[in-house]
C-alpha cells in the first residue's frame, strides 16, 4: 500500500466539456431568475395556495444532501473508520458545494432577493427560519475549517477529530433545523410533527451518501483514477441501511397520523387518493427510493458489484426528490383544515385540492442550483488537493 | 427664558421631531414598534398604537347572507387590491385580503357563509416564523407586514392557519397611499389600521353596516364597556381553529 496522495484534477477535454455544460445550466438559471424577478412570480407555477414550489424542492434536496454528504468525513474522523479517510476531503468540499447550490436556489426564489442583506442582518430568534440562516452560515465556517485542518500539513489527528466532531454535531443540528421548518408548522395537517426532524436527518444520511457516491464515481471515472469495488460496495451497503432508516421514520410518521382521526384526511390524500402524490409516495419514495436500492445493495451476489451501489444511489436520489416533492408540494396541495366537519368553498380555493404544475423557469432555477453545486465541487478539486490518486481496494487502509 | 414663538400655532416646517410624533400626524405609525417604520399608514391619524387596546371584530354568521360580499368589495376599494393584471385569469395567484367562505355542515346540511381575513392573533404564527421581523404585531393587537423588510420568503403564508396572507405575484398599480403594496412581498388585512388610527372603523365593517346586515362589530376587546366586549360577554362566540391557542382578535357568533 502506497501513501495516499491527493492531487488536483486535470482539465481534460471531458472535464472541460462537463464544465461548459454546468456553466450553461447556471447561465440558464440566471436568466430564469432575471425573468421571474422582472415579471414577478406570476410566471411560475407557484401561487397563493402552493406558495413553495419546485425551487424549494430542489433547494431543500440540496441542503439536506449537503449535511449528508459530510457523513463520509464524519465516519472517517469521528468514528475512525480507516477506509473512509481518503474520501474525507471530497466529503467536506461536496457538503459545502451542495449547501451553496441549495441556498442559491432558495435565495434566488425570494420575492425580494435584493433584500438578502436584511435576512443577514436582522434575526427574529423565534423563527426557525432565522435559526437556519445562522446554522447554514455556521456550517460554511465549521466545515471550511474542518477541510482546512484536514489539508494542513502535519496537523495532529486530535485537531482533525475535534473539528470533525464539531462539524458532525453541527450538521445534525442543521438538518434538525431543516426538518423543523416543516415540523413546527402547526397550521398545516401535513406537517406539525416532531418526527419531521429525525425524518429529515435520516433523509440527509441517505441522499447525501447517494450524491457523494455518484459524484465520486463520476469524477474517478472522468479522471481515470482507480476506485476500489469493495470500497464502493461497502458504501452501498451503508446507503441501504440509511434508506431503511428513512423508510422506518416514514412509516412512523404515517402510522402515527393514521391513528388520529383528525389526520385521516391528509393521510388518505397522500397514501391512496392523491393521484400524483400517492404515486410519487409509493412508487417514487418507497419502491424506487427505498425497497429497490435496499434489495440491490444487499443482494447476495449483485450487492458486491459497484454498479449496484451506483444504481442504488441514483434511485435513492430520485426517491428522495419524490419524497420532498410529496412533503413540500403535496402538503400544501391538501386544503387547510379550518372548519372540521364542514364542506368548504370560496373564491380563494378553500376546501379544494390545490393544483400545481412547475414552470420550466422553476425547473431551470433548480437545475442551476445542482449545476452550481457540481461546478463548485469541480473547481474545488481542480485547485485544491481533494481527490486521492488511487482509491483502489489494495490502496485503501482496512479497519 | 421665555420663548414666545412656542405660543404661536406651528407650521409643519417649524415642528420639531417630538412635536411631529406627538401630533400623530403624517406618519403616525412611526411609533409602531422599535425600529419599525411604515411609510404606509400615514394620513391624519389621531393616535399611535395604544398598548391598552386590543382591536377586534365580532362577526355574527346569522346576519351574513351567503350572496353578499360587500365587505370584500369595500376592502378591495379601500386598500387597492383585486385589480392586478392577472387577477382574473390566475385567481389562485391573486391576493385576497378578505374572502367569503361558504360552509355546509356535513352531518346536518346547514348552509351558511362568513368572511375570513387576518384574524389578528394574540400569538400570531406569522410573526413567530418571520425571519426578518417584517411580520409584526402592534401593541394594540393589529398584525401587519412591514413591506420594507419583507424578503418574500412566504414562510408566514405556510404558517398561517387561516390562509389570510397573500404574496404579490406581479407589478401593482394604482396603489393607495395608506396601503402600499409591492411585488415580491406578502400582504394581508391591516384591519384598516389607517382608519383605526384616525378613530374610524375598518372599511368592511362600514360596508356591512351600509347593507343593513350589520353582521360585523368592530371595537376594543380590552374595554369592558365597548359594544363588542359587551356582546362577547353576553353571547357565545368562537374563534376559528381555537384549538391552536392563538387567541385571534376576530370572533364569530352563531358559527
Amino acid at each position: 500500500m502506497e501513501r495516499t496522495l491527493y492531487r488536483e484534477i486535470k482539465a481534460t477535454r471531458q472535464i472541460v466539456q462537463l464544465a461548459v455544460l454546468l456553466a450553461a445550466f447556471i447561465a440558464a438559471a440566471a436568466l430564469a431568475v432575471l425573468y421571474i424577478e422582472h415579471h414577478g412570480h406570476i410566471v411560475t407555477g407557484m401561487n397563493n395556495q402552493i406558495v413553495w414550489g419546485m425551487p424549494h424542492v430542489f433547494a431543500i434536496f440540496l441542503i439536506v444532501a449537503a449535511s449528508g454528504a459530510l457523513n463520509v468525513a464524519s465516519i472517517a474522523s469521528v468514528f475512525g473508520q480507516v477506509p473512509y479517510k481518503p474520501l474525507a476531503r471530497l466529503s467536506g468540499l461536496l457538503a459545502l458545494a451542495l449547501l451553496a447550490g441549495g441556498l442559491a436556489v432558495l435565495v434566488l426564489d425570494l420575492g425580494r432577493p435584493d433584500r438578502l442583506i436584511v435576512a443577514m442582518t436582522t434575526y427574529n430568534f423565534s423563527s426557525v427560519f432565522a435559526w437556519n440562516i445562522l446554522l447554514y452560515n455556521g456550517f460554511f465556517v465549521i466545515v471550511g475549517a474542518y477541510l482546512f485542518v484536514q489539508m494542513a500539513r502535519s496537523m495532529p489527528y486530535g485537531v482533525i477529530r475535534t473539528a470533525g466532531t464539531i462539524a458532525f454535531l453541527w450538521r445534525l443540528v442543521l438538518t434538525t433545523g431543516t426538518g423543523s421548518i416543516f415540523g413546527w408548522l402547526v397550521a398545516r395537517q401535513a406537517y406539525d410533527a416532531a418526527v419531521m426532524a429525525p425524518l429529515f436527518v435520516a433523509m440527509s444520511f441517505a441522499i447525501g451518501l447517494a450524491v457523494f457516491l455518484l459524484v465520486l464515481g463520476l469524477i474517478t471515472w472522468l479522471t481515470e483514477r482507480p476506485l476500489g469495488e469493495k470500497l464502493v460496495a461497502r458504501m452501498g451497503r451503508l446507503l441501504g441501511i440509511f434508506a431503511g432508516v428513512v423508510l422506518y421514520f416514514t412509516a412512523v410518521q404515517h402510522l402515527t397520523n393514521l391513528y388520529a382521526a383528525e389526520h385521516s384526511g391528509i393521510e388518505a390524500f397522500i397514501l391512496w387518493e392523491g393521484g400524483l402524490y400517492t404515486n410519487l409516495f409509493w412508487f417514487g419514495q418507497v419502491l424506487i427510493g427505498g425497497l429497490i436500492p435496499i434489495a440491490l445493495v444487499f443482494h447476495p451476489t449483485g450487492g458486491a458489484k459497484p454498479a449496484s451501489a451506483f444504481v442504488a444511489s441514483a434511485l435513492v436520489v430520485a426517491g428522495g426528490f419524490a419524497q420532498l416533492y410529496v412533503i413540500i408540494i403535496g402538503g400544501q396541495a391538501y386544503p387547510l383544515e379550518m372548519f372540521p366537519g364542514y364542506q368548504v368553498t370560496s373564491g380563494f380555493s378553500d376546501g379544494v385540492v390545490n393544483a400545481y404544475s412547475a414552470s420550466y423557469l422553476e425547473v431551470l432555477l433548480g437545475l442551476g442550483g445542482v449545476a452550481l453545486a457540481l461546478a463548485i465541487t469541480g473547481v474545488g478539486m481542480k485547485v485544491l488537493r481533494i481527490l486521492p490518486t488511487n482509491l483502489s481496494d489494495a490502496n485503501i487502509g482496512q479497519d | 427664558m421665555i420663548l414666545p414663538a412656542l405660543n404661536f400655532p406651528k407650521k409643519p416646517a417649524d415642528m420639531n421631531r417630538r412635536d411631529f410624533l406627538k401630533s400623530g400626524g403624517a406618519v403616525a405609525t412611526l411609533a409602531l414598534a422599535p425600529g419599525v417604520t411604515l411609510m404606509a399608514f400615514g394620513g391624519q391619524a389621531s393616535a399611535a398604537a395604544d398598548p391598552g387596546k386590543r382591536w377586534g371584530l365580532l362577526i355574527d354568521v346569522n346576519k351574513c347572507p351567503s350572496d353578499c360580499s360587500a365587505c370584500v368589495s369595500a376592502c378591495k376599494v379601500e386598500n387597492g387590491w383585486g385589480n392586478d393584471k392577472h387577477a382574473a385569469d390566475h385567481p389562485e395567484a391573486a391576493p385576497q385580503w378578505i374572502r367569503k367562505v361558504s360552509l355546509t355542515d356535513k352531518s346536518t346540511g346547514r348552509e351558511f357563509a362568513l368572511p375570513v381575513m387576518c384574524q389578528h392573533c394574540e400569538n400570531p404564527p406569522c410573526v413567530d416564523v418571520c425571519p426578518t421581523n417584517a411580520s409584526f404585531k402592534r401593541p394594540d393587537g393589529i398584525v401587519l407586514v412591514d413591506k420594507h423588510r419583507c424578503i418574500g420568503c412566504r414562510y408566514c403564508m405556510m404558517a398561517c392557519p387561516y390562509k389570510a396572507r397573500s404574496f404579490v405575484h406581479e407589478d401593482v398599480t394604482d396603489q393607495k397611499t395608506h396601503a402600499p403594496r409591492g411585488k415580491g412581498t406578502v400582504e394581508s388585512c391591516t384591519l384598516c389600521v389607517h382608519r383605526v388610527d384616525a378613530g374610524g372603523a375598518p372599511a368592511c365593517v362600514e360596508a356591512c353596516n351600509t347593507t343593513g346586515n350589520a353582521a360585523m362589530l368592530f371595537g376594543d376587546l380590552n374595554d369592558p364597556d365597548s359594544e363588542i366586549a359587551q356582546a362577547l360577554k353576553a353571547y357565545p362566540s368562537v374563534a376559528i381553529r381555537d384549538d391552536l391557542g392563538l387567541n385571534p382578535g376576530v370572533r364569530y357568533s352563531n358559527l
